[in-house]
């Protein structure tokens, strides 16, 4: 593929009368994970939404080449799969009845599925380790075969971009590296180009190629791990007191407190626990 | 993007997805023919089933030209609109339930009951007191019932660019009251006719002949066949507006289109058989329970068992208390209500509410 997947020229958003988004530049080429980090209300999900067209914006984006705005709804389901942060599972649906809901861009309006349909769903589910609950109703899952579900769906869609609002969020460390090595696998193997926003720094570093690091609807530094999580970037946009430690290459975000420990309980505590004498 | 995954698991064909089951669908059948053949058969006079049959496929039943006369032209419409009125109003309960993704939705949730009321009022008012309920009534309560939902759409599309459920819901919710009071209103004012709005009101199934059975077929026919026809995409409605647009679907444009269905074949049906409340709440609810959760069952099933469910209570509303009639109404309530809490319950119970 020629070109980058996703191209950004001034996207801007406005919600509310807010400025949402104010002007990105953004070039993600093909196959490529880029992670959006930035602090709380920098705009990372309206990012994500206006790419996915769940918001309007005004600027130019262009998908695999093509103006988005000349894409259909459905056109556009085809080319990028979203993750949503909170989605919505409806209660009673079974995992593989769930999955085949990705498989909608591909079904004609107002047709069923055919077997190359269920032929998809089955593939995704075998590639995710997911066939034996393929009965299962989704919402009795837990956190991480949720998650896993979730990425099945979009790999249903079969579209080449695949974009994750915080996929790690909800999940314990051990579930959050299991789904991000997935999703670096299906990347690998399937050539799909990520987009994912994520909270934690030091996953974002490890498993990212390129971070863009938004604040106040800008993407204000752009680049390797290395060149975006630094002390005084995170100092300046985070207002967060961090040191950089590096592991093997990779910046490890570290938070630091002024205050040293102990002088918060520097008298130290009796046999019999503190003593509250005036 | 293709996926290459060569596993030897099982095949795609054993995948379990929601579909509809053909003992389903035969139960659905046989028991919309069994509550019409029950209609056809009993009455102040009886007709053996075997020459109800007989007299219907066209061979020789033995029946007395009266008796024929009966099952032709009094109790055959009647089954008819009785399966067709229930039919209708199931489904498009369902499909109401399915665009709101609202356990509670029944077809009156935009305004149609109060504003097919209201008509109805006004048009009975205007004729004469001790005149038979007006011919123009069915209009007036079909008018009545698109022109409160349409009012419930401007209201809720006022409300705001994005048109979400909840202020549709809303909107209806202040449609309703507004028309009910209106009604309320325009009734006390002209107390001769009470009784005749009342008996409208509580819903009933009396035909002159096949008219009422005509008057409704159409919009019958076109409710099923638009409703059945996006059962899929009730599915992924079931998703949320935003991820059904990440999958393709525009959610404000199949919910326009499901509720304009459902509201024409409701207005229909409100104006042949007055308000019948509950069926369109009742029968997916219970299907939704035993059958499954997807469209693509509960559509066709509410409206297999739908039917069959107002065939037999038009059967009870005249056995009952025989000679004299119960108001349909009364009976789908009646049966309806206490089953609803049931559920209700079971609904608690599985986390769904």
């Amino acid at each position: 593929m020629t070109g980058p997947a996703i191209l950004c020229r001034g996207l801007s958003v406005e919600l509310g009368g807010n400025r949402i988004l104010d002007g990105v530049d953004l070039e993600v080429a093909a196959g490529e994970w880029l992670c959006v980090v930035g602090p709380n209300g920098a705009g990372k999900s309206t990012l994500l939404r206006v790419i996915a067209g769940l918001v309007r914006g005004a600027g130019a984006l262009e998908l695999l080449g093509r103006s988005a705005a000349g894409l259909s709804r459905r056109q556009r389901a085809q080319r990028i799969a979203l993750v949503p942060q909170s989605p919505l599972v409806p209660p009673g649906v079974s995992v593989a009845d769930y999955v085949l809901l990705g498989r909608t861009p591909h079904i004609r309006s107002l047709a069923v599925e055919g077997p190359a349909d269920l032929a998809a769903v089955h593939d995704a589910l075998a590639y995710l380790d997911l066939l034996d609950l393929a009965a299962r109703v989704v919402t009795t899952l837990s956190g991480g075969e949720r998650q896993r579900v979730l990425i099945a769906r979009a790999l249903a869609q079969e579209a080449p971009i695949l974009l994750l609002d915080e996929p790690t969020t909800a999940l314990d460390v051990g579930h959050q590296q299991q789904v991000l090595e997935l999703v670096d696998r299906l990347r690998r193997d399937h050539g799909l180009t990520v987009v994912s926003t994520m909270h934690d720094l030091i996953l974002a570093g490890q498993y990212a190629e390129r971070l863009a690091l938004l604040n106040a609807g800008r993407v204000v530094v752009e680049g390797a791990g290395a060149d975006v999580l630094t002390e005084a970037n995170l100092a300046r946009y985070y207002g967060a007191r961090v040191r950089i430690v590096h592991d093997a290459g990779i910046p490890v975000v570290l938070p630091v407190r002024d205050v040293p420990r102990t002088t918060i309980s520097a008298e130290p505590r009796g046999p019999a626990g503190p003593s509250w004498k005036p | 993007m293709a996926i290459e995954a060569g596993v030897a698991a099982p095949s795609p064909a054993r995948l379990h997805v929601a579909r509809l089951s053909p003992w389903w669908l035969g139960a659905g059948v046989l028991a919309a023919v069994a509550a019409a053949l029950a209609g056809l058969m009993l009455g102040p006079v009886g007709i053996p089933p075997l020459a109800v049959v007989r007299e219907l496929v066209g061979l020789e039943s033995g029946l007395t030209t009266a008796e024929a006369a009966i099952l032709r032209e009094i109790r055959l419409p009647r089954a008819i609109l009785g399966l067709l009125v229930g039919a209708t109003l199931s489904v498009s309960g369902a499909a109401y339930q399915g665009v709101f993704r609202n356990p509670l939705a029944d077809p009156y949730l935009l305004g149609a009951a109060a504003g097919a009321g209201l008509g109805v009022t006004i048009t009975i008012i205007g004729t004469a007191a001790s005149a038979p309920t007006p011919v123009s009534a069915p209009i007036a309560a079909f008018a009545g019932a698109l022109g409160a939902v349409a009012l419930t759409y401007a209201l809720g599309a006022a409300g705001g660019s994005r048109l979400s459920t909840g202020s549709l819901i809303l909107a209806g919710v202040a449609v309703t009251s507004f028309l009910t009071a209106v009604q309320t209103y325009a009734q006390q004012r002209s107390q001769d006719t009470i009784r005749q709005v009342y008996s409208w009101i509580l819903g009933r199934l009396s035909t002159s002949g096949w008219h009422e059975v005509l008057l409704l077929l159409p919009y019958a026919i076109v409710t099923m066949v638009v409703v059945i026809a996006y059962r899929r995409v009730l599915d992924v409605l079931a998703v949320g507006d935003d991820e059904a647009a990440t999958l393709g679907i525009d959610a404000r444009r199949s919910r326009l289109v499901v509720v304009v269905a459902a509201s024409l074949g409701t207005a229909a049906a409100v104006s042949v058989s007055g308000l019948i409340g509950f069926v369109g709440i009742i029968v997916p609810h219970t299907l939704r329970l035993l059958a499954g959760g997807s469209h693509r069952v509960i559509l066709p099933l509410s409206i297999l068992f739908g039917a069959a469910f107002l065939a037999l209570a038009d059967l009870l509303a005249r056995m009952l208390s025989s000679p004299a009639e119960i108001p349909i109404g009364v009976v789908t309530a009646f049966f309806g209500a206490p089953f609803f809490v049931l559920v209700l319950r079971a609904a608690r119970r599985r986390g769904a509410l």
